[in-house]
Order: structure tokens, then C-alpha cells, then sequence
């Protein structure tokens, strides 16, 4: 039987109601009164020397409140970079600055020049066009290998394109280059990693405000972390000390990473409101999002990998060119490099590793974490050269993985991390069953028949989640600690609420929190509320990325939940006449080991807040604990995924026909849940294999702006999937024993669906297509198999 | 979107009357006029929507012509036409999603021409009639390139007459990000002939594939072009695909369209 309630169960998701219904408060429902609206002016051209901007015309307009351009915020920091990369030499890599509001030059269409603040939004609007930027165009630079062999430099002051030449394990090189050159094979792959967008549903709106009576400043975001953007922009952008500034991120509709980051709109709201004693409100358009959100991937690979003549991976070595765009985002230089170096080993037991990526500026929107971050990357450039390799020695991929597995753990990889368990072999294992390859030749056969070419394509993944232990983050160059932090507040009358610093956008923690406090008390989960995403009522947190609430946040809530359960037993120990070892507390209710004395889960509530009858000599009334937790490693999830497709001969189309993962995901708190977030990766999975794609022409104008030509992945593309995560190595230091299932889909599913086109086109005798870059339109499948 | 004043006519006249001041526009169903606005780039001072205009919306038989009115949705057509000219009602059934098939109009789409629309082909392949407030246009002189056509200034399709053939379909391979046509094929079997029309490929627009009207006139079956070749030169080349995979799939969904249509 299934569980019905706690840990285990398939609990429907109580914020749906709201979300479903119109009901939810996002940061575009927040009107403030007295709100102003800012519309941004933006550079329509990808690089250009900025000699001014008239907005003498705009400024006298109806409405107009004030017009701000980057000479407004030479006083005031740049948006700040969270990471800094060691280089190969041992140098940190090129920072340059990141103006609100560009400053003396543009570097990307998209890049803010000026804004209007008005009291209509139309008005704002309307003035926006008479702001005249007086700009030189310069030609700009696009190609990442360009870029750093003499093209145009993006940023003059740093004199260079490069942002970093990162080489990991540095000490490794020289021996890897030996092992493949003196391999019985090596197999080598050039491929793109198609940069992408996030779109999410919500676009962009940040809502500054300003309390006069006591110098306060507030800002509404759509953010994944708060307290992120309170000590980013406050400490270095604006100079506002935490105790002056609150962020809040309300309901957030989808993230994906690209509401991770600390944007200039953040910043320029939160100034004007200052400036001009009102609230100001900026909502994107959904145009703008396309030029103004973060980017994700774009990474340009030349991937080796050596075998002996038994097929065993001898070493590995890859060189990415990964695009960084015009500016640093928040945490873009630690995704090329820590976020996917250190994944490179995958489930193999590959002895030797080097990985190179040299980080490159050019004038196009910032890139930055995308769903997986870095593991992605890695995993498809692993999965697909190790297909390949299969194919030209001519052995089975599955085997040849099975081969290569890692068996025994803990592991410690040539990557400098430490898998803690998994069990590979259980999830392709599991894989085989519920993709049913046996069947896999009828289907084949089927497809013949009605002129059409079928593949089965697989792959194996794993990630790093949980992200991350300071002390390891720190000396790899976080700026910040990426532990996070829960309060627990239990009211007099047995209720709970949980503050967390983990945010939820989408990923379902206000079901699946309570249900984790719920089993440890042994209450009704309606008891429990989960409040987040405001600082003034949290009290600190890194937010949700990398797969971390739960590993992270949830661990945190268990240890303070922890604290509050002691201490209820010593007031329940107090009130029974006992000692607090002998006090057991079971289905809401303490009782005295081997007695029938016992106590409900709220007398003691009300106790410590009536502490009539209570020990005060030795505790402090009240029932709230905090606690904050760091990780004493990454999670591991792993698995194993299968994709089968068609493709029409004649138009190249590729239809997903089934699609299976087996995952590990160790413990799992709400199997519904899981599935859900499994399915959404996937979905964004074969979105980035077959559709999706950003795509500038050479003036550096984004051709793929809207959705008339930017390929979102809609329900009729997609089939039912068959997922599974029975397979479960519970993580062996976090308390719940879980990993993480937020970015799996996206991590595991790209690879499969490649080689699984690939192997349709084999199968139908096209022997010369032995890769097809992402994403797999018709019209590149189409032209793949013209020879 | 700038300010604009709307106007809802309930007569032809009315309508004509209305569009004959400076700078006002008609507008169908929005769903181009509507975005194009919302994007500022285009700022007429008065819209008059024909969709309240008498005798406007509506599908009915004439003899052996379906005659549709020119401010008829998608969604119109898709139902009252399934049964007289099915191939063109299945074309209506596939424009963009409900929403748009629910406001979408023949007249609006016809005046539009836009380079990937569904209509046109259907249009010229059946050798249909455009009728406007002033005068009769056949297919054939109707649409002028990209995004033009020959109509006036304020001159309002009120109708099109469609002959319908003994057989006709329409393939279309859609544009993965919009679902336009990427490349749309009609094809219209009639007793003096076949015609084939293509959209979404041309530079020039929606254009009629003459070498393969004659081959099917001669035998109505896909084998029947198989001997043809389609030149890339002119074709349309970009993000989706490029002149020469386009001018694949014009022999492929011709063959398609008349798989369909026999
Ligand atoms: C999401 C989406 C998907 C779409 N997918 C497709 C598709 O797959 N295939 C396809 O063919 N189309 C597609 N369309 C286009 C749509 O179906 C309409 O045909 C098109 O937008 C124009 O029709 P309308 O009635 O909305 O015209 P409007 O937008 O109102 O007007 C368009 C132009 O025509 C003029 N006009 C309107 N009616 C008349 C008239 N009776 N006489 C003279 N001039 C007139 C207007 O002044 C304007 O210049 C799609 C549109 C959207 C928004």
C-alpha cells in the first residue's frame, strides 16, 4: 500500500490550488501606491561606442518623472560577479566591469542604455522613443574562436576576449596526453552544446520601493534566492546594508536558473525608488526577455576519448570554448568550469581526465546556469563520444558502459569529487525493463513498414546536486557559502511554520516540506505552513538551484525540527515526571517508555508558551529553532535513460515515439512530485535536442527573438514518458538520505535522443552521419542524410 | 500600442465609409494586425473591424462554387466547409491553435499574404475569385509578392469564391516555432486540369508549380512528379531551412497533397 501521508507519499501539491485557480500573488500582481513605471531603452545594435544620449525631447514629454542613463550610476557599483576562476597559470580570470546602465559603449542588443520613469507605463513608453542614443557601431565579435584570435575586443579595458584559460587537473595533463596517444583507439567528437534561452512562463518584473520614515529600501523580484540579490545588490551595487534593504520573491513562475542572477533592472528600480521617493515597477515584455534573460549552454567541444583493445576508457580529454556573452552574470564563469569539469569522469571508472575551457566574451547576452548547468554539457559530450566509440569498434554502446562502470564506492573520481554511493548497473538494468528494448526490433520492423526510420538511443548520467559545501566552493572560487538555513516556529496551539531560505518555483516544497516535519512529529501535514522567499522573515538563505532544496534546505528544517523535538521532550519530560531519555515521541503524542503515560504533541505546545507547569530554571520558554546546514559533500543522483524515434526520410522530422528513465534519486519524499520534476527536464531535455536553439545572425542581431522562430517544445512534441526511481542508493550524509531530482531530466535526456537519431540513420545506412548537432530540425536531420 | 479609435460597422457601406478617412485600417480578426500594434510598428488612428459588418461571415454553396465570406473565421470554415470542399476546411482546421482559428479571418489572412500563410495556396490552387467592395480579382492576379497584393488602399475583401474541384488537399510541413507553413502544398483536381500552389517557400510568395500541374493533369498520383526536380534558386533561406530543403519538401508535400486527395 502506498502511503497515504509523510515521507513516501504522493501528496498533491496544496500551492496548485492557487496556481491553478488565478489565485497566486506573483511580482507582477505588487502595486504599490504612488507606483511609478519604468520602460528600458536598449541598444538595437550588438557593439557600439555610447558618446551619449539625448533625452532632452523625451524628458519634456507627458508623464515623465525622470530619465536615468549610465551617468546616473557612476557612483554606484557594478553588477557584481559571484565567482572568480583560477586560470591555468594560476591567475584569476579577466573581471570586467558591468555597469547598470551601459557606460561609454554597448556590448550587446539587449544592453541597457537609459530608462524612463513616468507615471503610466504608456507614458514611460511613449518617451522611451523620443531618447535619442547617439552610437558609433563597431563590428562586432560573435564566433567564440574569433573572439580570441584578434577579433574586436568586447571589453577595451581588459585587453582580451579571454575571460579565463582553465585547464583541470592541470598536474594530469602530460599523462593524459601520453595515454591517448599511445591508445589501441581513440575516438574523437566535435560538437555544440546550442545555447539556449530559459522562458520561463513569468517574465521578468522587479518592483522597487522606498520607506522614507526609517531609509528602507525594498525590491519585489522574480527570484530564485532573495537573499542572494539582498547581498549582492546591496552590498556591492547600491551600498544599502542588509538591515536597511528587504528582498522578496514571491510566487515566481519557473526559473530554470536564469532567475538565479542579480540583473541591472534589480538594481535600477531599487535606486530610482530612492532617488525618487516612489515605488517604481518594471515588468518585461516577453521581446525583452529574449534579449535581457540570462542564456543558457553554448559551449563549442572537441571531445577524446582513448580505450585499450578490450574497450576499457583509458583517458579522456576535452577542450570547450564556452561563451560567457558581453558581461559576467552572477555565477557564470563557476558553470564551465566546476559545474562541469568535475562531472567529466560520469559513471566510468576512467583513470585519467583533462578537461580545457577557455571562457570567452562576445557581444551577445550574458550566459549564465541554465536547468543541469555544466552537467549537461558534460554529460552530453561523455554520453555521445561514447557511443561513437562503440560504433567504430563495434561492440554494444550498453556493454561497453556496463564495462566502464564505477562499481565500488565511495569513489573518488580524477576530477576531485567523491561519489558517495550509487549502483549503476541497477538503473540501465532497470532502464532495459521499462524501455522495453527487448521489444525494440518489432517496433523497428513496424516503422520499415510504414516508410519510416526508428533509433533507439541511450545514455547513462550523473550529476552533482546539493550544492555545496562551503569550505570546497570557497577555495574553488564561490564568492559565497552555499549552505541554507530553516527556522522552525511551532505556535501554542501545535501548528508549525517552517521559514526556509530555500525557494520554491515551482518545485512543490510547500507540499513536500510538511510532509518530511509530518512524519518526524507523526502530525497532519495541513499543520504545517512553509513560508519563504522574504528576508525579513528568513534568516539567511541561498535559495533553489542545483537541485538543493530538499538535499539542503529540507536538511536544514530536519536538524531544526531536531532541536524543537528535544526540547519538546524535556517540557514533556518536565510535565510527565520523568527523564527526557525516556520519553519517545510517536504519532503526535510523548510517552513514557514502557508506561501509559503520555502527552499530545499540542499540550506541550501550549506549554511552552503558558509555561505554568515547565522547568524555567533550565529552559527558556517558546518552541522556534533555527538551524543551518552545510553539506558535507555534493549529492550524486545518477541513472540510465532511453529515447526511441522516428524520422521521416523525406523531411528529416524526428518524432519521440517513447521515452524511458530509470533514476536514483536515494530517498524520495513524494514519488508524484518527482515525477513531475523528471518530466519537466526531460521536456526541456528534447527541447534542446530537437527544438530549441538561440541564434544570432553575423550583426549580432538575436534572429531567434520571439516565438515565431525560437522553438519552445510544446505537449503534442513530447510522448509519455515511462519513469522509474525505484533504484534508490539513499545519500549517505544528509539526513533524509535524498539527492535531488530537479535537473535529472535535463542532464540525461539531451544524449539519448541524439543517439538515438543517429542510430535511425545508421540503421537506414547513412554510415557517414556519425553526429548532428543540436538542435535536430527537421531541416539538419534533413540535410545530415543527404551525404 | 498607440491610441487608436475603433469603429464597428454593421454595413458595407458603413465600413467604406469609414476606411476612406486618413490613416484608418481594417481589421479582421487581429490576429497579425493586433500583435503588429502591441509592437508599435504600426500606428493607424482608426480601426474599423468588419466583424459585425451584414453578409460578411459566412459559408454557403452557389452553384458549383462555395462562396465565403470575407470576415469568416478559421473555425467557420473548418466546420461548414468539411463537407462541400473538405480539403479546404481541413486547411482551416490547422491554422495556428483554437484561439486563433476562433478570430483569425479568409479576409484578413488573403489581404495579409503573409509568405508562410495557408490560405493562398488553397486560394490559388483552386483558382478562386477574390471579391472586394469594387471589384472581382482572380487568384492568379491577386497576390503580388511577399506580403503584397494588389488591392487598394482600404479596398475590404468581402468574399471569395471558391470552384471546387473533384479532388483537393492540402500538405502542410509546419515551421517547428510557429507552425506556419514551412512549406504548404494545395492541390486541386479539375475536370480542365490540375492545379498545384505552393506556400511558404517562394521569396515571391505563394506561387503555382506548373511543370507538376501538368505531369498530375496527366496522371493524378504522388509517382507522377517523381521525375521532377525543384530548383533552390529563390527559395526561402533560414533559420528553419535552407533553399534547398525547401525545395525538397515541395515535391515531398505535393505528393503528399495528392495521397490525400485521391
Ligand atoms: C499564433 C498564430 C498562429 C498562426 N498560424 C497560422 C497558420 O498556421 N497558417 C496561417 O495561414 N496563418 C496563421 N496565422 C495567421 C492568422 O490565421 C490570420 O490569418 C492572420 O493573422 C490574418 O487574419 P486576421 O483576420 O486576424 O487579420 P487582421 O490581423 O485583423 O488583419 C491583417 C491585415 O489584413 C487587413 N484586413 C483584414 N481583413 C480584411 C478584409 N476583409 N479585407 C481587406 N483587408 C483586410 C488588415 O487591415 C491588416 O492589414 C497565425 C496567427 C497567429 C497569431
Amino acid at each position: 500500500m502506498p502511503k497515504d501521508h509523510g515521507i513516501g507519499a504522493s501528496t498533491k501539491r496544496r500551492e496548485d490550488v492557487r496556481f491553478l485557480t488565478g489565485k497566486g500573488r506573483y511580482t507582477d500582481d505588487i502595486n504599490i501606491n504612488g507606483q511609478a513605471y519604468a520602460w528600458f531603452v536598449r541598444s538595437d545594435v550588438a557593439h557600439g561606442t555610447l558618446n551619449g544620449v539625448d533625452t532632452a525631447d523625451a524628458a519634456a514629454m507627458p508623464g515623465v518623472l525622470r530619465i536615468f542613463t549610465g551617468a546616473d550610476f557612476e557612483a554606484v557599483g557594478g553588477i557584481p560577479c559571484g565567482w572568480q576562476v583560477t586560470d591555468r597559470k594560476g591567475e584569476v580570470m579577466l573581471e570586467p566591469r558591468h555597469p547598470v546602465l551601459a557606460h561609454g559603449k554597448v556590448r550587446h542588443v539587449g544592453d541597457p542604455i537609459a530608462v524612463v520613469v513616468a507615471e503610466t507605463l504608456e507614458q514611460a513608453r511613449d518617451a522611451a522613443e523620443a531618447v535619442v542614443p547617439d552610437i558609433t557601431e563597431l563590428e562586432p565579435v560573435l564566433d567564440m574562436k574569433a573572439a580570441v584570435q584578434g577579433g574586436p575586443l568586447v571589453h577595451d579595458e581588459i585587453g582580451s576576449n579571454l575571460c579565463y584559460d582553465w585547464g583541470f587537473v592541470e598536474e594530469n595533463k602530460e599523462a593524459v596526453d601520453a595515454a591517448i596517444k599511445g591508445a589501441h583507439h581513440v575516438t574523437t567528437l566535435e560538437l555544440v552544446n546550442n545555447r539556449l534561452i530559459a522562458n520561463p512562463m513569468e517574465p521578468r518584473v522587479a518592483v522597487g520601493d522606498y520607506a522614507q520614515h526609517d531609509d528602507s529600501s525594498t525590491l519585489y523580484t522574480t527570484s530564485q534566492n532573495p537573499h542572494v540579490i539582498r547581498l549582492l545588490m546591496g552590498a556591492f551595487v547600491l551600498g544599502i546594508p542588509e538591515h536597511k534593504l528587504r528582498v522578496v520573491a514571491p510566487d515566481v513562475g519557473g526559473g530554470f536558473g536564469t532567475k538565479i542572477f542579480h540583473y541591472a533592472e534589480e538594481a535600477f528600480v531599487t535606486f530610482a525608488a530612492k532617488e525618487l521617493k516612489r515605488a517604481v515597477k518594471w515588468t518585461a515584455t516577453r521581446s525583452e526577455a529574449f534579449i535581457s534573460d540570462a542564456h543558457g549552454r553554448d559551449h563549442v567541444t572537441k571531445i577524446e576519448l582513448a580505450l585499450d583493445a578490450d574497450g576499457h576508457f583509458l583517458a579522456l580529454r576535452t577542450d570547450t570554448y564556452a561563451n560567457m556573452g558581453a558581461y559576467l552574470s552572477t555565477f557564470a564563469p563557476s558553470v564551465p568550469t566546476w559545474l562541469h569539469g568535475t562531472l567529466m569522469a560520469g559513471n566510468y571508472k576512467t583513470p585519467l581526465i583533462y578537461v580545457n575551457v577557455k571562457a570567452v566574451f562576445t557581444n551577445t547576452v550574458p550566459v549564465d546556469a541554465y536547468r543541469g548547468a555544466g552537467r549537461p554539457e558534460a554529460t552530453f559530450q561523455l554520453e555521445r563520444v561514447i557511443d561513437k566509440a562503440a560504433r567504430e569498434m563495434g561492440v554494444d554502446p550498453i556493454e561497453l558502459r556496463r564495462k566502464n562502470f564505477i562499481t565500488e564506492f565511495p569513489y573518488a573520481t580524477p576530477v576531485a569529487v567523491e561519489y558517495d554511493t550509487g549502483d549503476y548497473h541497477a538503473t540501465m538494468d532497470k532502464l532495459l525493463e521499462i524501455a522495453d528494448v527487448a521489444g525494440f526490433d518489432a517496433r523497428l520492423a513496424k516503422s520499415k513498414a510504414n516508410g519510416k526510420l526508428r533509433g533507439l538511443g541511450m545514455n547513462c548520467y550523473i550529476e552533482a546536486c546539493g550544492i555545496a559545501p562551503s569550505n570546497l566552493v570557497g577555495q574553488l572560487g564561490a564568492r559565497a557559502g552555499l549552505y541554507e538555513s530553516a527556522t522552525v516556529r511551532v505556535n501554542a496551539t501545535g501548528g508549525l511554520v517552517v521559514m526556509t531560505g530555500s525557494h520554491s518555483h515551482g518545485q512543490g516544497h510547500e507540499t513536500s516540506f510538511p510532509q518530511v516535519i509530518a512524519e518526524m512529529i507523526g502530525i497532519d501535514e495541513n499543520m504545517v505552513e512553509i513560508v519563504h522567499g522574504d528576508t525579513a522573515n528568513t534568516p539567511m538563505g541561498m535559495g533553489t538551484y542545483g537541485s538543493r532544496s530538499l538535499a539542503v534546505g529540507g536538511s536544514a528544517m530536519v536538524r531544526a525540527t531536531e532541536k524543537i523535538i528535544a526540547k519538546a521532550k524535556k517540557i514533556a519530560a518536565h510535565i510527565l515526571e520523568a527523564s527526557d531519555a525516556d520519553i519517545e515521541l510517536k504519532d503526535g503524542s510523548f510517552t513514557v517508555a514502557g508506561t501509559d503515560k503520555s502527552l499530545a504533541w499540542g499540550d506541550v505546545c501550549l506549554a511552552a508558551y503558558v509555561p505554568h507547569n515547565y522547568p524555567l530554571a533550565d529552559l527558556e520558554p517558546g518552541l522556534e529553532e533555527t538551524a543551518f546546514y552545510d553539506p558535507a559533500n555534493f549529492t550524486y543522483p545518477s541513472g540510465a535513460y532511453a529515447c526511441e524515434v522516428e524520422v521521416d526520410p523525406e523531411t528529416g522530422k524526428v518524432t519521440i515515439e517513447r521515452f524511458a528513465a530509470a533514476d536514483d534519486f536515494g530517498n524520495i519524499v513524494n514519488p508524484m512530485i518527482v515525477d513531475g520534476q523528471v518530466h519537466g527536464g526531460i521536456a526541456q531535455g528534447i527541447g534542446q535536442a530537437l527544438m530549441e536553439g538561440a541564434s544570432y545572425d553575423e550583426a549580432g542581431q538575436l534572429v531567434s527573438g520571439s516565438y515565431m522562430d525560437y522553438t519552445m517544445p510544446r505537449a503534442d512534441d513530447l510522448p509519455f514518458y515511462t519513469v522509474d526511481h525505484s533504484c534508490q542508493t539513499p545519500c549517505t550524509h544528509n539526513p533524509l538520505g535524498v539527492k535531488g531530482c530537479g535537473e535529472a531530466g535535463a542532464i540525461g535526456s539531451p544524449p539519448s535522443v541524439v543517439n538515438a537519431v543517429v542510430d535511425a540513420l545508421q540503421r537506414a545506412g547513412h554510415t557517414n552521419v556519425t553526429h548532428i548537432d543540436m538542435p535536430l530540425s527537421p531541416a539538419r536531420v534533413w540535410a545530415a542524410m543527404q551525404g | 500600442m498607440y491610441a487608436f479609435e475603433l469603429e464597428r460597422p454593421k454595413t458595407l457601406d458603413a465600413a467604406k465609409a469609414a476606411l476612406a478617412g486618413d490613416e484608418a485600417q481594417a481589421l479582421g480578426g487581429g490576429q497579425t494586425l493586433i500583435p503588429t500594434l502591441k509592437a508599435r510598428l504600426a500606428s493607424p488612428a482608426k480601426l474599423v473591424s468588419l466583424a459585425a459588418v451584414e453578409g460578411m461571415s459566412g459559408v454557403k454553396a452557389e452553384g458549383d462554387q462555395l462562396v465565403i465570406g470575407g470576415a469568416t473565421t478559421h473555425a467557420i470554415v473548418a466546420a461548414e466547409a468539411a463537407l462541400t470542399y473538405p480539403g479546404l476546411a481541413d486547411l482551416a482546421s490547422h491554422i495556428g491553435d483554437p484561439a486563433v482559428r476562433n478570430r483569425g479571418t479568409i479576409g484578413g489572412s488573403l489581404a495579409n499574404n503573409d509568405p508562410s500563410a495557408c490560405y493562398p495556396a488553397a486560394v490559388l490552387a483552386s483558382g478562386a475569385t477574390i471579391v472586394t467592395d469594387r471589384r472581382q480579382i482572380a487568384a492568379d492576379a491577386f497576390f503580388d509578392g511577399m506580403f503584397t497584393t494588389v488591392l487598394d488602399e482600404g479596398e475590404i475583401i468581402t468574399e471569395v469564391r471558391f470552384p471546387v474541384p473533384q479532388a483537393g488537399a492540402y500538405a502542410k510541413f509546419v515551421q517547428p516555432a510557429s507552425r506556419f507553413a514551412l512549406t504548404g502544398v494545395f492541390v486541386a483536381r479539375f475536370s480542365e486540369g490540375v492545379r498545384v500552389a505552393v506556400t511558404g517557400a517562394s521569396e515571391e510568395g505563394v506561387f503555382r508549380w506548373t511543370e507538376a500541374e501538368t505531369a498530375l493533369s496527366g496522371n493524378f498520383a504522388p509517382e507522377a512528379v517523381d521525375g521532377l526536380s525543384v530548383s533552390p534558386d529563390g527559395m526561402i533561406g533560414d533559420l528553419h531551412g535552407t533553399p534547398a530543403y525547401r525545395a525538397n519538401l515541395v515535391k515531398v508535400m505535393t505528393k503528399r497533397a495528392v495521397a490525400a486527395a485521391s
